[in-house]
């Protein structure tokens, strides 16, 4: 059930629809490079932390809940690879696929922020909060702290731009099932796809920071 | 109905068997900094892999490649010129000051 | 169509009835929710001047009170005046000034282009703004900030009462603004050039923007992220900014200073590139060395982020960090002269007329250079421990910020009011402010330098007595800086209804902005232009008219 579709009309500015989806897709890559700074900051505020206080790190690390953690890890490379096989689709005009494949993605999306929301109820029960109901008996009670501090601000973040990509994935799947794309039209899967594929890598980076700290230690 | 690319499963199997070799290793006690160095290389290996196939960012335009280098290049100028600072201080509990004054009294140094 | 052909028909009242300021509706509706990138401009012009305004006057009430030690204001006023006149002028005009204003009406122009990539984030990048900015002013008008508009910790987390969190929102909402803004700009040089324009034919003012936006979109996201621990810190009571919670106050000024220090660039860099147009076409000659400009730009945009900590000499870095960045701050200063020495020889045996314009644009580079060597004095370690917080210092950026790039501003604004509003603009009101501004800058600022050079620090409301006859000089400056300032907003709104009409090339100048006509019709040019020269191919004398 291939379908090419008619060719779209581009917007006024725009010459043609393929100058459209090239500055799309360019204009999506250097916002991905506003974000690696983004991030960037708060990465350098734990590199800080963890170098100045590598025992209190360790111990704040044991206490990271590691099998949620590496679920939630394989939960994102696969709805990585769900999103690929999304654009592959739209690629070919497989409408169908494409819309089951989206639908999949923003699923394995609400399936790790459910996760995370259960993680967040264990770590709020253990006192572990910053700021809120933090308590902690331990020489590095301090370092604790501030790792969780660094922890809620960076998986918060990345939470808020799990939810974004959930939101246009789940708007991406209504259009597609109305065929709003083709073969020849498929720029906002191929684009969103780059968002959610980087919200992965940002993640991909934060699992070892965060949840394999101090594991071989006593 | 196309079938699905190959090579999509697999790089979903090396990411996932990725996954699983860095959260084993990070139960190694391993000498220095040998755990981190081991699991942020991983991480590096499953980024390229999802940057490569995934998000093609080879096979795009010169273009494309070039902010994506941007961004991680002014990211190594953050920490590596932090570094000539963190890397070089010296923070004494006496509250030592950096610039020599001449004031300085040699049991405070370390 | 060539970028060099010169239609200019300076007596001709041409009335273009098409253009952007009528199609498309005089509602106001039609103007909230329009997405022309010369509208949107249109739209910042007048936010921006509002808050120039705010941020002028309270740099008043500062010079006011500094009249006469102690001073007006109670000690914790003065501290909110400063840290509004800061917060306003740095972020609510400095930033925004030349790109979204003028940048936004000529990027597309320039380059031949209907409009920039994405003029409905563009529309989101205005909104953006006056939301932060509505916000700002909210938090000053119930009780203000005053932590300086650097926000140190473990001031502004721990110490201060005033409502720092509210103005750590607004400039975080400004940031994402001056993102989008940037994002725009970078995808529409690269993407949305008319055919034969290609890089080497660009006008240096793109280049320039360019060069910007580059700062402004790999910086301004690292302010962001350091506003928000900035803002959990004081909400949470938890540190990492701060020691007494076991945090390092010195990890915020490196995250805070990646990006101020860039910004300054953000500040000065768009005024480069008004200069740059300006002083070749008032001088008839083209632009000496374009490459060196142009690479001089990117230049600075890249080096201008390995310098930051030279804000932090004193602050307990390392020694070695001190000299590492002591040496790269000199190396700036490179390319910065590279720019000064071709405008200079862009001058020599030129045709010059001293147009307003003109003026500001002499104005500036005279500024500009006292700024910049100054700025190599600062980047020396040893005497920078003696001038810092000082109000050598103040001095220094203010030549650069004022004497620079609001120079600039106001050059570029009277330079392209013809293009923009299709009028005349009053030339010997324009003259008489652009003198008034430059004397009265100068009557404000050098005083400053000796005050700061005989140890009078910054950021306090009151001084010892003999300061005070370089203080009443300065104070007296500033009087008739805010003079100089207020004129043009009077002829410039005259000339509005009354001004002659201007044709679309008063100044025979090169570039597409020229010939379209003014004011523009809504997508720019009735043909896509195809450009087959270089910019700036300016002959000594002024043409009558080429057929």
């Amino acid at each position: 059930m291939s379908e090419a579709g008619p060719l779209p009309r581009p917007e006024p500015q725009y010459a043609t629809a393929g100058q459209q989806a090239e500055a799309a897709a360019f204009g999506m890559w250097v916002f991905l490079a506003t974000e690696i700074l983004f991030f960037g900051g708060l990465l350098l505020a734990y590199t800080w932390l963890r170098a100045s206080h590598p025992e209190g790190v360790a111990e704040a690390g044991r206490h990271t809940k590691v099998v949620i953690g590496s679920v939630n890890t394989l939960v994102l490379l696969t709805s990585s690879l769900t999103m690929a096989l999304a654009v592959h689709a739209a690629e070919q005009g497989r409408r169908k696929a494409l819309t089951r494949l989206l639908a999949v993605t923003a699923l394995l999306g609400l399936l790790f922020l459910g996760l995370k929301g259960y993680e967040y109820h264990g770590e709020w029960t253990e006192h572990l909060v910053p700021g809120l109901n933090f308590h902690e008996d331990s020489p590095h009670a301090r370092t604790i702290e501030l790792f969780y501090f660094l922890y809620f601000l960076l998986t918060g973040i990345h939470g808020i731009h799990v939810t974004i990509g959930i939101g246009l994935i789940a708007w991406l799947a209504l259009r597609a099932r109305h065929g709003a794309f083709s073969a020849r039209h498929y720029t906002p899967v191929e684009v969103t796809g780059l968002y959610w594929h980087f919200v992965d890598v940002v993640w991909i980076f934060l699992y070892p920071l965060i949840y394999l700290v101090g594991r071989s230690g006593p | 109905m196309t079938g699905i690319p190959r090579s999509y499963l697999f790089t979903w199997a090396a990411l996932v068997a990725l996954l699983a070799a860095t959260l084993g290793l990070a139960y190694v006690p391993m000498p220095g900094p040998l755990n981190i160095v081991l699991a942020l290389g991983i991480s590096v290996a499953k980024a390229l892999l999802v940057l490569a196939l995934f998000m093609k960012l080879f096979r795009a335009p010169a273009l494309t490649r070039a902010a994506a280098a941007a961004g991680l290049f002014w990211l190594a100028v953050l920490f590596a010129l932090s570094a000539t600072d963190y890397l070089t201080r010296k923070v004494d509990p006496v509250g030592d000051l950096s610039a020599p004054t001449g004031r300085e009294h040699r049991s405070g140094d370390r | 169509m060539t970028t060099a052909t010169v239609t200019g028909k300076p007596d001709e009242p041409v009335v273009a009835t098409r253009n952007y300021l009528t199609e498309g509706g005089v509602t106001l509706r039609s103007w909230l929710l329009t997405r022309d990138h010369k509208r949107i401009a249109i739209l910042y012009t007048l936010s921006i001047t509002f808050f120039f305004f705010v941020g002028g006057a309270a740099a008043t009430l500062i010079r006011l009170n500094l009249v006469t030690p102690p001073g007006i204001f109670t000690p914790d006023i003065y501290n909110r005046l400063f840290t509004l006149h800061g917060v306003i002028m740095v972020w609510f005009f400095l930033i925004p000034s030349i790109p979204n204003t003028m940048g936004n009406f000529l990027i597309p122009l320039m380059i031949g282009a209907k409009d920039l990539a994405f003029p409905r984030l563009n529309l989101l990048s205005w909104y953006l703004y006056v939301g932060a900015g509505l916000l700002a002013l909210f938090a000053i008008l119930i009780g203000g900030v005053d932590t300086g508009w650097t926000f140190y910790t473990p001031f502004s987390s721990l110490y201060s009462n005033g409502y720092v969190v509210l103005a750590l929102a607004a400039v975080l909402a400004v940031g994402f603004s001056s993102i989008l803004t940037g994002l725009n700009f970078i995808v529409t040089t690269h993407r949305m050039r008319a055919p034969g324009m290609t890089w080497y034919r660009l006008p240096v003012f793109v280049w320039s923007n360019y060069a910007t936006s580059v700062i402004m979109v790999l910086a301004t996201p690292v302010l962001a992220i350091t506003l928000i621990l900035v803002a959990a810190e004081r909400l949470l009571k938890v540190g990492i900014f701060d020691p007494a919670l076991g945090g390092d106050p010195l990890l915020f000024q490196h995250l805070f200073w990646f990006y101020s220090h860039p910004a300054v660039y953000i500040m000065i860099l768009p005024g480069f590139g008004v200069i740059s147009e300006i002083v070749p076409c008032f001088a008839r000659k083209p632009l000496f060395g374009y490459r060196f400009v142009v690479w001089s730009s990117i230049a600075i945009s890249i080096i201008g982020f390995f310098v930051w900590a030279h804000h932090m000499f004193v602050a307990g870095i390392s020694l070695y960090a001190g000299l590492v960045f002591s040496l790269l701050s000199y190396v700036i200063a490179v390319p910065s002269a590279i720019k000064v020495f071709n405008w200079t020889a862009t001058l020599h045996k030129g045709w010059i007329s001293f147009d307003a314009p003109m003026l500001y644009a002499l104005g500036f580079i005279g500024l500009f250079t006292i700024g910049g060597l100054t700025g190599l004095f600062v980047a020396n370690l040893a005497f920078d421990v003696h001038v810092t917080d000082t109000y050598f210092v103040v001095a220094h950026f203010h030549y650069i910020m004022v004497g620079g790039m609001v120079s600039a501003y106001f050059g570029g604004l009277h330079y392209w009011w013809p293009k923009v509003t299709g009028r005349l603009y009053p030339e010997w009101w324009a003259r008489i402010a652009a003198l008034l501004i430059f004397f009265g800058f100068n009557l404000t600022f050098f005083p400053q330098f000796i005050l700061g050079y005989l140890g009078m620090e910054r950021r306090y409301y009151s001084y010892p007595p003999e300061f005070q006859a370089w203080n009443i000089l300065s104070s007296a400056g500033a009087s008739v800086l805010a003079a100089g300032y207020a004129l043009p907003f009077f002829y410039l709104g005259w000339s509005l209804f009354r001004g002659k009409r201007a044709g679309s090339n008063p100044w025979a100048a090169t570039g597409l902005e020229w010939q379209t006509s003014s004011p523009p019709p809504t997508h720019n040019f009735d043909r896509t232009p195809t450009v087959t020269r270089p910019p700036y191919q300016y002959r000594p004398e002024p043409e009558p008219q080429d057929v």
